[in-house]
């Protein structure tokens, strides 16, 4: 795949930035505000497929991108699992138990595992959907000669 | 407020029934856009931003995806016009939507007014629910709290789509390495 003009370079240079921070804005902020894990996730996985388009797939090194983020995407969902039974051994005998305190309602740092929960789902998504466009990106590369 | 609605989703109507009819793929893919965009409106008239949030960007990134796929393969769309049983299928489509319309007709009466409409179980979650789960956001709290399952459920679903793209796609590039 070939990178565009430079005029949609620069911009990209530019915004991609802005983009990839607000999505981790969303996915932090996922229990005060609209938005969670999935937006925030699908934001950030926006962000990687824009530059991708933008510059091309030689400007990366795809190969080694797909394997972080396939190994990135089956760890976070490992993670959310695991944070799950933490709260099931941790009282009550609960899968999906809220054990941490919850602290004031509003602030950032509230809401026990919820935030944490935002975090790895927003992990997941973007990394499951970074992986399918990378994988459909080298199958071009390599199969479509 | 219902006017808009059912101009909105009329619109949406005749981008599926266009997306399914075009020759050119392409601009199937277009129509197919007014649909999950005129989706987005509706969450948004609705007063439901988180997912209004979520179909935007995921609309946009499957469009990406699609757009890309069409382009790199047949623009065309491959036998068409050989059509048998053409009097069957339309008269078991009509029957269908005519059973539809009658008994959505005899269950409308049973409905609320649009927007005052708040059954049980909605009720039960929504009271104390920011005491109970700490968090500010209902939906949130909802999503991740009251119903991780189904949280858990769609977060698998799209490890397995990864995965799965991952097996078709990349057969012959693990082949060479091994």
């Amino acid at each position: 795949m070939e990178g565009m003009s430079n005029i949609v370079k620069k911009v990209t240079q530019l915004i991609s930035g802005l983009i990839f921070m607000y999505g981790l804005y969303i996915i932090t902020h996922g229990h005060l505000t609209p938005g969670g894990g999935f937006a925030g996730g699908a934001i950030v996985a926006g962000a990687f497929i824009l530059l991708i388009l933008a510059f091309g797939s030689k400007a990366l090194n795809l190969k080694k991108e797909e394997n972080a983020t396939s190994v990135t995407e089956s760890s976070a969902i490992l993670i959310v699992i695991i944070l799950a039974a933490i709260g099931m051994a941790a009282g009550g005998a609960v899968f999906f138990n809220n054990y941490l305190p919850l602290g004031r309602v509003g602030e950032l740092i509230s809401a026990g595992v919820i935030p944490l929960y935002n975090i790895f789902i927003g992990m997941e998504v973007a990394a499951a959907l970074l992986t399918i466009f990378l994988a459909f990106v080298i199958y071009k590369e390599e199969v479509l000669k | 407020m219902e006017l808009l609605l059912s101009i909105i989703i009329g619109f949406m109507i005749i981008g599926a029934i266009y997306a399914l009819h075009a020759n050119d793929l392409l601009s199937a893919l277009m129509a197919a856009g007014i649909v999950g965009y005129s989706l987005v409106i509706c969450f948004l008239l609705l007063k439901a931003p988180d997912l209004a949030i979520v179909q935007i960007v995921v609309e946009t990134i499957t469009l990406i995806y699609m757009v890309a796929i069409v382009l790199n393969s047949s623009r065309k769309e491959l036998d068409k016009g050989k059509r048998r049983n053409a009097f069957l299928n339309i008269s078991i489509a009509v029957l269908v939507a005519f059973a539809l319309v009658y008994y959505f007709q005899l269950a409308i009466v049973n409905l609320d007014v649009l927007g005052e409409h708040a059954p049980r179980m909605a009720k039960a979650y929504m009271d104390g629910a920011a005491e109970k789960t700490g968090s500010a956001n209902l939906v949130t709290g909802v999503l991740f709290d009251f119903r991780g399952y189904d949280t858990l459920g769609e977060a698998t679903i799209l490890f397995t789509a990864a995965v799965g793209v991952l097996t078709i796609l990349r057969i012959k590039g693990r082949k060479e390495k091994a």
